[in-house]
């Protein structure tokens, strides 16, 4: 203590008797490189609060405008009309988005329905069956499908899959929630299938050891312990999948046709929430109700993939606690 | 004597029985259906590839684009695509940063910080067509400047804004604790330690995040359609922000379903093949020096 004073006797003051070190003590300057380090410090961290504040402002700038916009609609069609009914001639003044929310609905049961199976499977292989060359492989692999541009699936949906469908089919019809849900599934696949595969190379080795040694084969040791082990895991795979199913929006407009009819088979032109949104509000104005019920729509969007969010906190929670 | 041949093999023995068949089956089944389906998609990018690169031409990716006439470019469209990609990186990249860095952080570990973490995953999983319509209420309505660059790339930097946010938490929050604190014995504050110790070791996990939402941003076209439009201003390097801003993936969308072009086919083929090479570009060359790195440093 005595040496350090000695040896810097320009600090004088009350400062000097204390710990010494350059960064305690100051050098007696107002803006010393204490008091800088500490400005800085303290700068930053106001400009990460301020950044973290603002995803929040936006999220909550999203929701209220969209409600403020979308509620409005309610002045012009009674809230019965618009989710019951299936009459969508907004010329007209009739606003029933019943057939988008059913078409939303059907579209992404019959994307899951196809991709689910797949996806674990290709996840079991992953994880399970693939030797190593081949698993560090496919893993960038996919994870690179995932980053490919949704209007180039549609656009090879358009271009491949419809005429296919057409030969398949002999008619006429291809565009429809069927080849949707297939261009949908390609796209969701690397999403399910990586999701899930990290879930099952994250089941404890001791199980799968156990199992082999009570005598399973491996095909039951994946079915009865692996997969049900994983189960949380996959199931959030499997909502991530569905939350991009749900929201996709050029890829299905490509291929889905474009008419507001009830998709009540699988070649039939129909049309989604995303799809009609943006098909159609570049062409209205934006204070008509046929602008409000559009964001109606994407309201419904909206509180439809934050209970998803909601729904896989659950799930972690659950999964924590087990 | 058939009863002590089949005492004498081991039950642990496979090779028969309905248990060991399955297991086979499975096998088969697991290699033949993941096999057919990593080809099927991986031929399709090869198809588009393959389709439209042959016959690209500079005087194409660099050309004006037509309305009617055959022969147009797309490089008012590709340039637009760079452009808006960049600002929207300028916006999301250091917000976003800064939002995770302080989430792994500065903050306190109560319910507040729990609900914006949640506001950032929900905000994750907005739909790309809700900050479309957000950036239509937004830049048309409120601050009345109609469809721009400006807005597109705004909109573009908020639908990234919270992946950035949460790939840096994760990264930063994946660096082991050891480093932290050796740097903090050193002297270090906390600033210091986050610029010279925390970021440099999760820089893989944030040029792999970075890398997510440029190709993100590059291919988005919902938002771009929403908030730029479907025209450019039909001049090549142009910077300002409040021209009309089409980019590739809308341009791809617009040719293929709404253009009057006698060689719409040939045009889209050529935009969907720039397009995937692009994309798959960026993850080359941001990825190949990490992997470079990491052998290195094993």
């Amino acid at each position: 203590m005595q040496l350090d004073t000695s040896a810097r006797p320009s600090i004088a003051g009350p400062n000097a008797s204390e710990l010494g070190g350059s960064i305690k003590a100051g050098s007696g300057k107002s803006f010393d490189r204490k008091n800088r380090l500490l400005f800085y410090n303290r700068f930053f961290k106001l400009a990460c609060i301020a950044s973290a504040v603002f995803v929040c402002l936006i999220l909550f700038g999203i929701l209220f405008l969209m409600f403020r916009t979308g509620v409005l609609t309610f002045r012009d069609v009674s809230p019965m009309t618009f989710f019951f009914s299936t009459d969508w001639t907004p010329e007209d003044d009739r606003y029933g988005a019943f057939v988008f929310i059913f078409g939303t609905f059907a579209l992404t049961l019959l994307t899951l329905l196809i991709s689910v199976p797949l996806s674990v499977v290709i996840a079991v292989f992953l994880a399970e069956v693939a030797p190593t060359w081949l698993r560090n492989l496919l893993r960038p692999v996919l994870d690179l499908l995932v980053g490919i541009p949704s209007v180039v699936y549609g656009f090879l949906g358009l271009t491949i899959l419809i005429p296919l469908l057409r030969d398949i089919t002999g008619t006429n019809m291809g565009d429809g929630i069927l080849a949707a849900a297939i261009v949908l599934t390609i796209m969701v696949l690397p999403t399910i299938s990586r999701v899930s595969d990290d879930a099952i190379s994250a089941v404890p080795r001791k199980y799968r050891d156990a199992s082999y040694a009570l005598g399973a084969t491996r095909f039951q040791t994946i079915f009865k312990v692996t997969i049900p082990a994983a189960r949380s895991g996959i199931l959030y795979g499997v909502i991530l999948g569905m939350a991009r199913a749900i929201g996709e929006t050029m890829a299905v407009v490509m291929v889905i046709g474009n008419t507001p009819q009830l998709a009540d088979a699988l070649f039939k032109p129909t049309s989604v929430l995303t799809s009609n949104i943006v098909m159609q509000i570049a062409n209205v104005p934006f204070d008509s109700t046929w602008n409000n019920a559009l964001y109606m729509m994407g309201f419904l969007l909206l509180v439809i993939s934050l209970l998803m969010i909601v729904l896989v906190r659950l799930l972690q929670r659950k999964g924590a606690h087990s | 004597m058939k009863n002590a041949t089949g005492a004498a093999r081991s039950p642990f023995s496979s090779g028969r029985g309905i248990n060991s068949l399955n297991n086979r089956l499975f096998t088969a089944f697991v290699w033949s259906a993941s096999a057919a389906m990593v080809l099927f998609i991986l031929a399709l990018l090869y198809l588009i590839l393959q389709k439209g690169l042959p016959t690209l031409t500079w005087d194409f990716i660099l050309g004006l684009p037509s309305e009617i006439e055959e022969g147009g470019g797309i490089g008012p469209a590709l340039f637009n695509s760079f452009y808006m990609l960049l600002i929207s990186l300028f916006i999301a990249v250091p917000l976003g940063m800064a939002a995770g860095i302080y989430l792994a952080e500065f903050a306190p570990d109560n319910k507040l910080i729990g609900f914006v973490r949640i506001c950032v995953e929900g905000l994750a999983s907005v739909p790309s067509i809700i900050f479309g319509l957000f950036g239509i209420a937004l830049f048309v309505e409120m601050f009345q400047i109609g469809l721009t660059i400006l807005g597109g790339a705004v909109s573009l930097a908020f639908l990234n804004l919270p992946v950035m946010t949460r790939v840096t938490e994760e990264s930063i929050r994946a660096v082991p604790g050891e480093l932290k604190q050796a740097s903090f014995a050193l002297g270090a504050t906390h600033l210091q330690t986050i610029r010279r110790v925390l970021v440099p070791s999760a820089i893989n996990g944030l040029v792999t995040g970075i890398c997510l939402i440029a190709g993100r941003a590059f291919g988005e076209s919902a938002v771009i359609i929403l908030t730029a439009g479907v025209t450019t201003s039909g001049e090549m390097w142009d910077f300002n922000l409040l021209s009309p801003g089409e980019t590739l993936a809308v341009h791809l969308w617009y040719v293929q379903s709404e253009a009057i072009v006698p060689d719409a086919v040939s045009i889209s083929d050529k935009a969907a093949a720039v397009l995937v090479f692009v994309i798959l570009l960026f993850n080359v060359l941001f990825r190949i020096p990490l992997w470079i790195k990491e052998r290195r440093s094993r």
